[in-house]
């Protein structure tokens, strides 16, 4: 269980922003920081791991403090059991895939986790490549890897699939899920992309101007239980014509492209580049704004 | 032809840049990672050798290191150490001379480095110590070469500080520049054109294998 209640002023280029956090995170529980750029999700991690140091307030992980400033705890970066991923991976350069991961191990453990987790994420092919001759899908394999060496009972991803095309993002969300579930992980993440947050998180915490603004499961944050559905997707639009009486509103969902049928009331909350969830309850689909 | 000056010389380079290389690496990694106030004044110190001519460099060296003055008899009684008219008194010149050939590449090499290796090393439980001798300084070896080799070259073309406080005494302090200069005063121009053209070449070809290292071409003529 992670308890983060701090405060901090983070000197940005233009104008200050105040952090004022107050998170609560379940052991096991796949949380979301969700939010527009500068909303402080990254900081957040970085508060979280040490890299950052909190003006006020404290940070407790499973009942051990790692951050009070009344009693001036302030536990280094080294000491914090986390696994980090970064947003650009930050892979040594002169190491191997092997190297990078053997780096990670502490004086006490035994170097065969690190054929474990070769094999587990399929990358004992690789192991003897440089970081520089690997593709951004595979990189991110040797992070995640990486930060697993140490057996963490806590995983933080900042953005871990941002630079990734659609087929790789859905190939290693599937790779998060299993690490997340087989080593039984709390894991954090943070994501733009609702259609990655859906398949992943447990919870959204959704963060603006540095305060949390909004906190729930799922499924009821981005509103998908309202419908109750034999099939729903999520899809953006990116038409939306009249024809007679009725509008034609083109969604993208994933490659395709289908064409809903909407009344006027329904267009008049929608505009082209919307995300929505297109569900059919029996013979008639539902489009409804995410 | 005496060799002698050019052995003087090449020790001292030799010498200069294993002290400058212990010293500029602490450095240069807390000039590119401190926000301490007082960082720009050190780093316009560290600078000044570049745009100082060596005789100024050299004319207070003189005047602190002579045994009237407060650091020169100091060290002379408490420590014994002659810094005038000898070797010794050369080599911290030209630390002092060589010093930013040496912080400036190693300290770009550290800033060009993403902060997120050092930040990944500390998640792993590894010490600022760890993380610079395993992580960083790998990461920047065209810049150490760099600042090895600009080092060496740049103390082995010394002059003017060496003048000032080594003065010219033969096996002691009169390095291949002074010689060459001591050589065209007394109009023995081949003695003076045999030291040159040795220094000409030894400079030329340390430059050369550090442009064909760090550019990679010998990686690939090798292979």
């Amino acid at each position: 269980m992670i308890g983060l209640h701090v405060r901090k002023t983070l000197k940005g280029s233009g104008k200050n922003i105040e952090l004022e956090l107050s998170l609560d995170i379940k052991k096991g529980e796949f949380v979301t920081l969700y939010g527009e750029s500068g909303a402080g999700k990254t900081s957040t991690l970085r508060l979280l791991s040490g890299l950052l140091t909190p003006d006020l307030g404290n940070i407790t992980v499973d009942g051990s403090v790692w951050f009070d400033a009344e009693k001036q705890i302030n536990l280094p970066s080294q000491t914090r059991k986390l696994g980090y991923v970064f947003q650009d991976y930050a892979l040594f350069p002169h190491m191997s895939v092997r190297q990078n991961l053997e780096f990670a191990l502490t004086k006490e453990q035994a170097s065969t986790i690190v054929v474990e987790l070769l094999e587990f994420m399929e990358l004992l092919e690789l192991q003897d490549r440089k970081p520089m001759s690997l593709s951004g899908g595979q990189k991110q394999r040797v992070a995640l890897a990486r930060a697993l060496v140490q057996q963490p009972e806590i995983l933080i991803l900042d953005e871990p699939l941002s630079a990734l095309d659609y087929a790789m993002r859905v190939k290693l969300q599937a790779y998060i899920l299993r690490i997340h579930k087989k080593f039984k992980l709390t894991t954090i993440l943070v994501s733009h992309d609702i259609g990655e947050i859906v398949r992943m998180s447990d919870r959204v915490v959704e963060l603006q101007e540095g305060k949390v603004i909004k906190t729930a499961a799922t499924a009821d944050f981005f509103g998908l239980n309202k419908a109750s559905a034999k099939f729903k997707f999520t899809g953006e639009i990116i038409s939306i014509q009249k024809e007679d009486v009725v509008y034609v509103v083109g969604v993208l969902i994933g490659n395709e492209l289908v064409k809903v049928i909407a009344d006027l009331a329904e267009v008049r909350q929608l505009a082209i580049g919307d995300k929505v969830y297109v569900a059919s309850k029996a013979f008639n689909p539902i489009l409804q704004k995410i | 032809m005496d060799w002698n000056p050019l052995l003087l010389t090449f020790k001292l380079a030799l010498v200069t840049t294993v002290i400058l290389l212990l010293l500029a690496i602490p450095l240069a990694y807390w000039l590119s990672y401190s926000k301490a106030r007082i960082k720009p004044v050190i780093e316009t110190l560290v600078s000044m050798p570049l745009v100082l001519p060596p005789t100024v460099i050299g004319f207070y060296m003189l005047v602190a290191f002579s045994p009237t003055s407060a650091i020169g008899s100091w060290l002379l009684e408490w420590m014994g150490i002659k810094l005038l008219f000898s070797f010794s008194g050369l080599v911290v010149g030209s630390v002092v001379y060589s010093l930013p050939f040496m912080v400036h590449p190693v300290q770009a090499g550290l800033a060009s480095l993403s902060p997120s290796l050092k930040e990944a090393s500390y998640m792993m439980g590894k010490s600022k110590f760890t993380t610079l001798f395993k992580v960083l300084l790998p990461n920047i070896k065209p810049a150490l070469l760099t600042g090895i080799v600009l080092t060496f070259a740049h103390t082995v073309g010394e002059f003017g500080v060496v003048l000032m406080i080594g003065g010219n005494m033969p096996g002691k302090t009169k390095v291949a520049s002074i010689a060459i200069y001591d050589e065209v005063e007394a109009l023995n121009y081949a003695a003076a054109n045999s030291y040159s053209l040795i220094l000409f070449a030894v400079t030329f070809s340390i430059l050369l294998l550090v442009y064909l290292t760090n550019g990679g071409y010998l990686k690939r003529f090798l292979k």
